[in-house]
């Protein structure tokens, strides 16, 4: 960016500027793809099971028998004010969807960002602390394979050899995800069975976020062992610690308070970075473990071939990744002040 | 010229052609299984029994079938090996269509600059945001319609979401490289655009084309799989695919039944950790600022005898 602009609100506004075109370009490709594609949507999702006659009046209803380029405008219009349209399978809006099944993919991703955490740092950490022991090779080689093992298949295994074994919810009894009727408050599960205070549907709901935030906190752990271990090993070389040890301090404070705290710094940028990855990964788990998110949803209008509904859930995802990149970059910005320039 | 291309694996060391070796040997494994899959399976991918006679349904592994059979009377055996070769022509498809117009791409935006090049790195870098998955989704249900399920489709699928990495890696080195003497010194002489983007820029911009290719192979054998896990990409009556079988699979990890899972997943595991690793090991061997070199570095002995340092020593 332009040098020496190094204030903070210049910084955002810069920022936001930016998210401009690409929201803008985003939207137009997913329109393009989706709209201009051979076929009709309504005949292609229920073609089979209305007459002409009626399949034209759908068509109308969603304005798809207007000029592509006044349906593009529609389109641009409607998602800036929120509006993602309506499926066409059973004419539902997928702002309700988004906001029925949201939650379950909400809490399925940050869960599985606190284990990708819990597990990622510390074993970056030891291995980028004794680079090249067995130690280290032993990590390395973990986050390798959970990283290329596919989060089905892991989700799967676990099932298989986890699930079944201790009598943990498999994903035929995932969903409904709990047995307890919880006032559906804010639509994420774990909320609102705090909000309810049924010490019993806390624990059956936390029962059955267990798994699926494992498996896919462990495919995210492979990114974050892989970052921590190359941080330390960057930080281990900086002149600051050749520095603390000149100075005599004990090499286990060198390690902890200048290598480790620095090689911690990236990681947020790296939580930005990951955000498409973990709603591919989330996509994936839910399916697996019939999870009630965004993720099984879109599955079962993919499944349906409707197109609107596949539509509308891709253009809100990609809006969730534009958007948290963005929170991402600004609070980066705040805790590192060289980012702004 | 065989002793040249093998003179940057000679200087490697150690662990860098460990990993490259396994990466190598596994993958060739693959490619072996993928070839020679007709000889290698016992039967065919589709293959519900003998003659009038089927096979068990969900029977474990045995003599007869090695990996047990499915709930549509399938030998997994089979289809994993069969998989192999759904899965490598697929892979080897997209990175090809998408190197080539990557670097095209790239080359060509790098080259000319002003504002195509502009809008293409504009393009490409909203592409580049995308998560890749949704891409791969969207494009192949799109294409599922006018070409089918079959391995063209689910390759193209794949195609678009790495064309972007050719395209910024080679527009980049383009960039830069186009300011440079020798290209200044081919203008001089009169020579063509196309020349100079083909016969000089073109073999200076694309030597980390074949490290990001096995990586993304790596990745693309992870989509594909993912695809058809979720009932996209490759059609089960076109081929074995890995993905699809795993989908089918998911009824039967609720009734115990492990091996018509685990051993596609393994699979899939197997070939992408192997192609990570030819991936890692060509990059520390191409590229020279990741070579670790034989250099005694200079260390002061740590002050107290407990804590051993883990820096120094050979490198």
């Amino acid at each position: 960016m332009s040098a020496g602009s190094g204030s903070l609100p210049r910084y955002i506004v810069q920022r936001l500027l930016l998210i401009i075109p690409m929201v803008w370009l985003l939207l137009t490709i997913v329109f393009l793809l989706l709209r201009v594609a051979p076929g009709d949507p309504v005949s292609a999702s229920v073609g089979d099971r209305l007459s002409q006659e009626a399949l034209d009046v759908r068509r109308a209803a969603l304005g798809l028998d207007r000029p592509l380029i006044v349906q593009y405008f529609d389109y641009l219009g409607d998602v800036l004010t929120l509006d993602f349209g309506n499926t066409i399978s059973d004419n539902r809006p997928i702002t309700s969807i988004i906001t029925d099944n949201g939650g379950a993919t909400l809490t399925l991703t940050v869960g599985a960002f606190v284990i990708a955490m819990l597990i990622g740092i510390p074993l970056g950490l030891m291995a980028g602390r004794r680079r090249d022991t067995v130690g280290d090779v032993a990590i390395r080689t973990f986050g390798v394979v959970t990283y290329a093992a596919p989060v089905f298949f892991i989700g799967l295994m676990m099932q298989l050899w986890v699930a079944a074994p201790l009598g943990w919810p498999t994903s035929d009894i995932a969903s409904p995800i709990t047995k307890f009727e919880v006032e559906p408050v804010t639509h994420i599960l774990l909320v609102d069975a705090f909000l309810s205070g049924n010490t019993e549907a806390i624990g059956d709901v936390l029962l059955h976020h267990l798994l699926p935030c494992l498996t896919l906190g462990l495919l995210l752990s492979g990114v974050f062992i892989r970052l921590v271990r190359v941080n330390v090993l960057q930080t281990l070389k900086g002149d600051y610690v050749e520095a603390a040890r000149a100075r005599g301090i004990a090499e286990k404070h060198v390690i902890r308070r200048h290598a480790f705290r620095n090689a911690l710094v990236p990681v947020i940028t790296v939580i930005g970075l990951q955000v498409a990855l973990t709603l591919s990964g989330a996509v994936l788990t839910e399916r697996t473990f019939n999870w009630p998110g965004l993720g099984t949803q879109l599955y079962n209008y993919l499944i349906a071939r409707d197109y609107a509904a596949v539509q509308g859930i891709i253009t809100f995802f990609a809006l969730v990744v534009v958007l948290v990149s963005l929170v991402i970059d600004i609070v980066n910005a705040l805790i590192d002040p060289r980012v702004r320039y | 010229m065989f002793n040249r291309l093998l003179s940057p694996f000679r200087s490697t060391t150690g662990l860098a052609r460990w990993i490259l070796l396994t990466g190598v040997v596994i993958t060739v494994v693959f490619v072996v299984l993928a070839v020679f899959a007709p000889w290698i399976a016992p039967f065919d991918f589709n293959q519900r029994g003998i003659g009038a006679d089927k096979f068990p349904k969900m029977a474990p592994p045995s003599g007869e079938h090695w990996f047990g059979t499915s709930d549509q009377f399938f030998d997994v055996f089979s289809r994993v090996v069969y998989g192999a070769r759904t899965a490598l022509t697929v892979v080897a498809l997209s990175v090809l269509f998408s190197v080539v117009i990557g670097v095209l791409l790239g080359l060509l935006s790098g080259y000319l600059g002003g504002w195509p090049d502009r809008v293409m790195v504009f393009v490409m870098d909203a592409l580049y945001a995308f998560p890749s998955l949704l891409l791969a989704i969207v494009f192949s249900f799109l294409l599922s319609g006018p070409l089918g399920g079959g391995v063209v489709a689910a390759a193209l699928s794949l195609t678009t979401i790495y064309i972007p990495q050719y395209f910024r890696v080679v527009r980049n080195t383009t960039v830069s490289a186009r300011e440079a003497t020798y290209i200044e010194a081919a203008r001089a002489l009169g020579a063509k655009d196309s020349t100079i983007m083909g016969r000089y820029l073109f073999g200076n911009v694309i030597q980390s084309v074949p490290v990001i290719g096995t990586l993304n192979a790596a990745d693309a054998i992870g989509t594909l799989a993912a695809l058809g896990f979720l009932g996209l990409g490759i059609q089960p009556n076109e081929a074995a695919e890995w993905g699809y079988d795993l989908s089918r699979a998911l009824d039967d990890a609720s009734a115990g039944i492990w091996w018509t899972s685990f051993f596609p997943g393994m699979a899939i595991v197997v070939l992408v950790v192997a192609l990570t690793l030819v991936g890692e090991g060509l990059n520390e061997t191409i590229n020279p600022s990741l070579r670790k070199r034989r250099i005694r570095k200079v260390v002061l002995p740590p002050r107290e005898a407990s804590t051993t340092s883990t820096e120094g020593g050979v490198r």
